[in-house]
């Protein structure tokens, strides 16, 4: 069944991980991703690794979930590979007509997959981890200095709380309008591509119909219940920083302490 | 007893600038007060104005003549907006398009949220308020994961939780099926028992407009019954005059006092329909018994 699609790719459960304030998850996350570009040579690039290799058995999250959420972007990493192999110049291991490949190509190659499958899986761990809900809110509270400058974070958070609410009742109503539609001998799943997107028109157009009437009832019960933007407004869910912060905040940081040292020390397989 | 609600000689216009056509009027030169405590039942078929009417208890519409206090307060006035929200709650049909967030109980808080309220504050109401609708133990769930009459509920909760005087329903039951219609009719009869919460309910159910202590009938735009449910439903051919039925109880009451039986004229409930046609029974079988 369509109503059965999940949001986001949250994996609700109760580790360390989980435990942790979406902002520190939000903030570290954005740490890992730094670690990964500034690394240069295969013993960061291997901190990165090894960071990972801790993290992930402690959330509780199967490896196999790497394997899915690097699954979508294997053509990248391929295209990559090849380019890097291909077009590096270097000391040449084996030449095939004007196709050369060197060793530094394989090595930059190599590395470069391994930084991608590292930065797909860092990001995906906050995702797996965090439901939507706590990470719009953890973006609404780590950008609220950014109101003073006037950008309309309460609301673009509001939006992104009531789009979340919003998409299984969308869902559930497409699906309701498809049938509608079938039922009037609507042919929505033969025919080549331009006729299918041409048989979606009499499905989005109702739906969008609806969505409009929603928006304004919605907006009206608001207003019901005192909803005048985000000026004055406490939150019940209130974020503590708590012990578990500070730890994960340290093993980061002696991570990314320890990618430098190695970039600036231990120089094996440098990338360019 | 005290007002809570007072319309004093407002009128009301729908403007259809869009069709260059003069405004439909609504309502004109209305009075009507809700008082503190009690069940009030606002019945009338589509297009009577009840909806329009309730949508200016709580400064939604405002009237173009004639005044509404709410607690004494004249809902014209722009900065006491909040405040007269805070004391009249709403609920709306559809209880899908007024769940705004993503949680039960993140919604429930939400109207405190926008009050201003302090967090430990807001979870000790939001609690209290589940619990007044019986809807502890999903406070966590999802508002898709719920059925239509407990979405409403949780639409009733976010309300309860302002603590209003007031709650002003606009058919919250058109929507749902029977067995969630009887749970949001239950809850309703508990928030003013022990709550202490008026309940204005719009409907054009009958059978629920008998639960309440007071009924108005409206028609075209006037009130043209208000009164207990006995008594407005011994009014069965204004009724029906009106596009209105009565609750099937009434109905054969009704009919049996045209046919010339002996039968009170203000029975609304099937129990009390029962007592009676046992009366009757039990009177003929007494004659039957002399013979």
């Amino acid at each position: 069944m369509i109503k059965d699609i999940t949001i986001g790719q949250f994996f609700p459960g109760e580790s360390p991980i989980h435990r942790m304030d979406p902002r520190m998850k939000l903030i570290l996350t954005v740490a890992y991703i730094v670690m990964l570009f500034i690394a240069n040579n295969a013993a960061s690039l291997l901190v990165g690794v090894i960071f990972l290799l801790i993290v992930y058995p402690v959330s509780g999250i199967s490896g196999k979930m790497v394997l899915r959420s690097v699954k979508p972007i294997l053509p990248i990493i391929a295209i990559t590979a090849v380019l890097n192999m291909f077009f590096i110049d270097g000391e040449v291991l084996f030449q095939l007509w004007k196709i050369r490949i060197t060793d530094k190509g394989v090595i930059t190659a190599v590395m470069m997959c391994a930084r991608i499958v590292c930065l797909i899986a860092g990001t995906s761990l906050m995702t797996y981890t965090t439901s939507p809900i706590a990470l719009t809110d953890a973006i609404e509270r780590l950008f609220s200095p950014l109101k003073k400058i006037k950008l309309p974070v309460h609301e673009v958070a509001m939006m992104m709380t009531i789009a979340l609410r919003f998409i299984p009742t969308l869902i559930e109503e497409t699906d309701k309008i498809m049938s509608a539609q079938k039922a009037r001998g609507a042919d929505i799943e033969s025919g080549n591509l331009v006729q299918r997107i041409r048989a979606l028109v009499p499905i989005l157009i109702p739906l969008f119909v609806s969505a409009f009437r929603r928006a304004e009832e919605l907006a009206l019960a608001m207003e019901c219940r005192c909803y005048h933007g985000g000026e004055g407004r406490t939150r019940m869910r209130q974020l503590h920083l708590g012990k578990l912060d500070v730890v994960a905040a340290c093993v980061t940081a002696v991570c990314l302490a320890a990618a430098i040292l190695a970039n600036v020390h231990i120089q094996v397989f440098v990338l360019r | 007893m005290e007002a809570i609600i007072t319309c004093q000689d407002i009128s009301f216009s729908y403007a259809r600038p869009e069709l260059r056509e003069p405004p439909v009027p609504v309502f004109h030169n209305l009075d009507f007060t809700v008082e503190r405590g009690g069940f009030v039942a606002i019945l009338g078929h589509n297009g009577s104005g009840k909806s329009t009417l309730a949508k200016h208890f709580n400064a939604i519409l405002l009237p173009e003549g004639g005044t509404v206090y709410v607690n004494g307060i004249d809902t014209r006035e722009e900065d006491r907006l909040l405040d007269i929200r805070s004391h009249v709650g709403m609920v709306f049909q559809n209880p899908d398009n007024q769940i705004v967030a993503t949680v039960v109980e993140e919604d429930v808080a939400f109207a405190l949220e926008n009050m201003g309220v302090p967090p430990e504050e807001i979870r000790k109401r939001v609690e209290e308020a589940l619990d007044a609708v019986n809807m502890m133990e999903y406070r966590s769930h999802a508002p898709h994961q719920l059925s239509g009459g407990q979405k409403q509920r949780v639409a009733i909760a976010g309300v309860i939780a302002m603590r209003p005087d007031c709650i002003v329903l606009d058919e919250p039951t058109a929507m749902l099926d029977p067995r969630g219609r009887q749970e949001v009719m239950r809850t309703l009869k508990g928030l003013g028992k022990y709550y202490g919460i008026t309940v204005v309910l719009i409907t054009h159910f009958m059978d629920e407009a008998a639960k309440a202590d007071r009924v108005v009938v409206m028609d075209d735009g006037k009130i043209i019954l208000d009164d207990a449910p006995g008594e407005v439903f011994s009014h069965v051919e204004r009724l029906k005059s009106v596009g209105l039925d009565v609750p099937q109880a009434t109905e054969l009451a009704h009919e049996l006092r045209l046919a010339g039986f002996d039968i009170p004229g203000n029975i609304i409930t099937e129990a009390q329909c029962v007592e009676a046609l046992q009366g009757l029974l039990d009177q003929s079988n007494a004659g039957k018994d002399r013979e």
